[in-house]
């Protein structure tokens, strides 16, 4: 049978079940078990919409159930057995095993390298694209432009990509853009202006962003005339705040090894080989992607701010630089905080980039390609599994902060 | 906002500018797949696809015609001659007219590959010669039999920019068993149709549930639901495998189908859900006093009312399934790769066939075109499901 006509064919039976019971289900329901006529006709409807809500949330609540909430601690189990045991319980011993991985510290240390870089410069592209766009008049068509990888795949974005880092031998002619680039610096001044200064001042920007989140929580512990806080969050602030000093330390380093760094002009480079590095091109890849989401949301966000706020920093004397940072950012922040929370689980879960582009190798190696490697390659389930648990580990708290919003809203 | 104070901001100009760079920053590397999926295998190697509008120089190595062919070899004033066209041999044209590329320099040996100039006449040996002029014309001599192969000559030829539809030939109708697309391409449409609508159907009357129906426990399967939405798929890997085969469906199209429904279900409950409630009650209520049934309510109120979410959900989960490679390579593709779909057959192509870009390049458009189409022609509810999805 012709592929096409074997798929429409499958189509037509899934769609037509999934209807059909619904349909049938509830035509049971009100003519066969409970009809609405006869002597009992009023005790009957009540107990048809007693049953009917769960006549609706059968199917969905079977598939969730069993497809997401029953593989975690299914998952969950897995990691603390042994399938070569006949699945006895081992304790932590896959974890033990796992934590002795050193290919296991990569891809934790690549992990935590991705949630910082991609999430902080989506969100920051993404509000520049928002806010440059916000008053022009071509400023919907820039956007939908922008916001187009959304529709490409990971790994047609990785064809992409790969086209782009290609390398040739030095006889030849280069055919990848960046290598292309690359030849065209010498070492003189214009090397000297975008391949160190540009650098520099790009660092000292995310430095300075750095600065201003983690000042934004600690002050208040330094200074609680401001704004009274809970008890609770303080160790979140301290966190934070540490975490900040850290990032600013790594970048003033950076920028230290910038200075003095010497650059092999006139080599075409092979890019994805490049240790350290290379993690930086494949997160290029997810930033082209995910600056769009963040931009149309965020756009969204600036398009909220009330005018008058606006027009009265601005009869206040307020430049265009005191507008954004002072009026409208304050007012954005919790959808920030949402774009940032979002972009970090599709990070958390960024599988396919890398196994099209490396398959971690090179010292590329994150969480979801090692886990995959070790189910499938592998076929070690036991490490597999207490991997995945690790990414569910770090998913959780923007689990917990999910529902607790959710809750509030509600009430 | 600057234009309220009456002066006009000296910034547009750096604004503007600073759009057109982004922008073009953005589109810059899918425009270089799309114009190297349309040049030649030659062309993609020799020069950078932003160089496929201007004449480009390269190295080749072309070939004579055999001396064995019938009719190749001619007799003229006691010489044997082979006479033609290097790029007609070639294949590259179909005759010396079509041919526009120009040679600069050629060789006879790979090691000296720019000897003579177009005109020239090369000695080869044994009195034997071959000329080879600017087009590619050449004519081979020699005063015995010529016998073996087509003698070869190396030359550097600029050509003209080219721009083929074959790549697309070979990846969609050839039928060729390592590029074709086109099997891999309907199996993509078998995952991704009834994984688009089958959650659909299943969240709707949920949705429904959980938004207008009153029973106990609403509130705790809601916020589940807002739990759910964040548990990564990789957990489940492992478990939904050994299930599906411990309950006979296997790899296949049933269990992938199920593996993304179950996976785009909570998004779907809780932008579904979020839209429903919004809906004025009092259509509801009038509907109920006039007695239609909840399951009336909800296919003919409800339903229709609901388009614009149904529809941004839609779009989500279309591209989402359409360009998944984990739960296909999990749950679908087994050791026969017949049910393989395209962002498989795009990374097997990237290992197998690494540096050809023609190949390639087409494979991952046609894999990005039918999203693209979507995308554009849906926009407007990507951009409602995504700020309902994420905004509060």
């Amino acid at each position: 049978m012709h592929p096409a006509l074997q798929g429409l064919l499958t189509i037509i039976i899934g769609v037509g079940g999934c209807v059909g019971y619904f349909y049938f289900s509830n035509q049971f329901l009100d003519k066969v078990l409970y009809p609405a006529k006869g002597a009992q006709a009023g005790r009957n409807i009540n107990r048809a919409n007693m049953i009917r809500p769960w006549l609706f949330l059968f199917p969905a609540i079977v598939a969730l159930g069993l497809y997401l909430a029953y593989p975690v601690f299914a998952t969950l189990w897995y990691s603390v057995t042994d399938r070569d045991q006949g699945g006895a319980f081992v304790g932590l011993a896959n974890y033990r095993q796992m934590f002795n991985e050193p290919k296991f510290w990569e891809a934790m240390r690549n992990n935590m390298l991705w949630l910082i870089v991609v999430p902080a410069a989506s969100t920051a592209f993404g509000l520049l694209a928002a806010q440059l766009t916000d008053r022009i008049k071509w400023g919907s068509f820039a956007k939908s432009l922008i916001f187009m990888p959304m529709a490409i795949s990971f790994v047609g974005a990785s064809v992409i990509f790969k086209l782009i880092y290609d390398t040739r031998p030095v006889d030849q002619n280069q055919i990848g853009v960046l290598n292309a680039v690359w030849l065209q610096f010498d070492g003189g001044a214009g090397s000297f202006l975008i391949l160190r200064l540009a650098p520099i001042c790009l660092l000292l920007c995310f430095g300075a962003m750095v600065a201003y989140v983690a000042w934004a929580f600690v002050k208040p512990m330094i200074k609680p005339e401001d704004t009274r806080i809970s008890g609770w969050t303080v160790p979140l602030r301290l966190v934070v705040g540490a975490g900040g000093a850290y990032l600013i330390f790594l970048s003033l380093r950076a920028i230290l090894g910038l200075t003095t760094a010497a650059f092999p002009y006139g080599e075409a480079q092979t890019w994805l080989t490049i240790p350290f590095w290379n993690s930086f091109f494949l997160m290029v890849v997810l930033i082209w992607i995910q600056t769009g989401f963040a931009m149309v949301i965020l756009s969204a966000a600036l398009r909220g701010i009330p005018e008058e706020t606006v027009e009265a920093a601005i009869v206040d004397g307020a430049n265009p630089f005191q507008v954004f940072f002072k009026i409208k950012m304050p007012q954005i922040a919790g959808t920030i905080v949402v774009v940032w929370t979002t972009i970090t689980l599709v990070v958390l879960k960024v599988f396919d980039v890398v196994f099209a582009m490396t398959n971690g190798q090179w010292g590329t190696q994150v969480l979801a390609n090692y886990m995959y490697t070790q189910l499938f390659v592998a076929r070690d389930w036991g490490v597999g599994s207490a991997s995945a648990m690790m990414i569910m580990l770090l998913v959780s708290p923007i689990l917990v902060w999910n529902v607790y919003n959710a809750r509030k809203e509600m009430r | 906002m600057d234009n309220i104070a009456g002066s006009k901001s000296s910034l547009t100009w750096a604004v503007h500018l600073s759009v057109v760079l982004l922008v073009a920053l953005w589109l810059f590397p899918t425009v270089g797949l799309l114009v190297s999926s349309f040049r030649t295998a030659d062309q993609i190697s020799s020069s950078g696809w932003w160089q496929s509008l201007f004449p480009t120089e390269q190295n080749l190595t072309l070939r004579t015609a055999d001396p064995a062919d019938p009719g190749a070899q001619q007799l003229l004033n006691g010489i044997y001659t082979v006479q033609g066209n290097l790029f007609v041999v070639e294949g590259s044209a179909e005759t010396a007219a079509q041919s526009a590329a120009e040679i600069s320099v050629w060789g006879t040996s790979s090691r000296e590959i720019s000897t003579y100039q177009p005109g020239d006449t090369a000695d080869l040996g044994d009195g034997e010669t071959l000329t080879v002029q600017h087009n590619g014309d050449y004519i081979w001599a020699s005063p015995t039999e010529l016998t073996g192969r087509g003698q070869r000559a190396f030359v550097t030829a600029t050509t003209p920019p080219e721009f083929t539809l074959k790549n697309y030939e070979t990846v969609l109708i050839s039928g060729s068993t390592t590029d074709s697309m086109s099997k891999a391409f309907f199996n993509t449409m078998t995952v991704t149709i009834p994984a688009t609508i089958i959650p659909i159907v299943i969240a709707a009357f949920a949705a429904y549930a959980l938004a207008w129906m009153d029973f106990p426990g609403r509130a705790i399967l809601i916020a589940i639901v807002v739990g759910l939405l964040v548990v990564p798929l990789q957990l489940a890997l492992i478990p939904l495998l050994r299930l599906h085969l411990g309950i006979g469906i296997g790899k296949g199209y049933l269990g992938v189908w199920l593996a993304h429904t179950g996976f785009g279900l909570p998004l779907a409950i809780y932008l579904l859900r979020n839209y429903m409630v919004g809906l004025p009650r009092d259509i509801i209520e009038n509907a109920k006093v006039d007695g239609a049934t909840d399951f009336q309510i909800f296919t003919k109120i409800i339903l229709p009312l609901s388009f614009p979410a149904l529809a941004s959900f839609a779009i989500f989960q279309f591209l989402w399934t359409w360009n998944d490679l984990l739960v296909a390579k999990v749950f679908l593709i087994d050791s026969t790769g017949d049910t393989t779909v395209m962002t498989n057959q795009i990374v097997e192509l990237l290992g197998t066939r690494g540096g050809n870009w023609e190949i390639l390049a087409t494979a991952a458009f046609v894999s990005i075109a039918v999203p693209l189409v979507v995308f554009f022609a849906m926009q407007k509810y990507l951009v409602r499901g995504l700020l309902a999805g994420s905004v509060k």
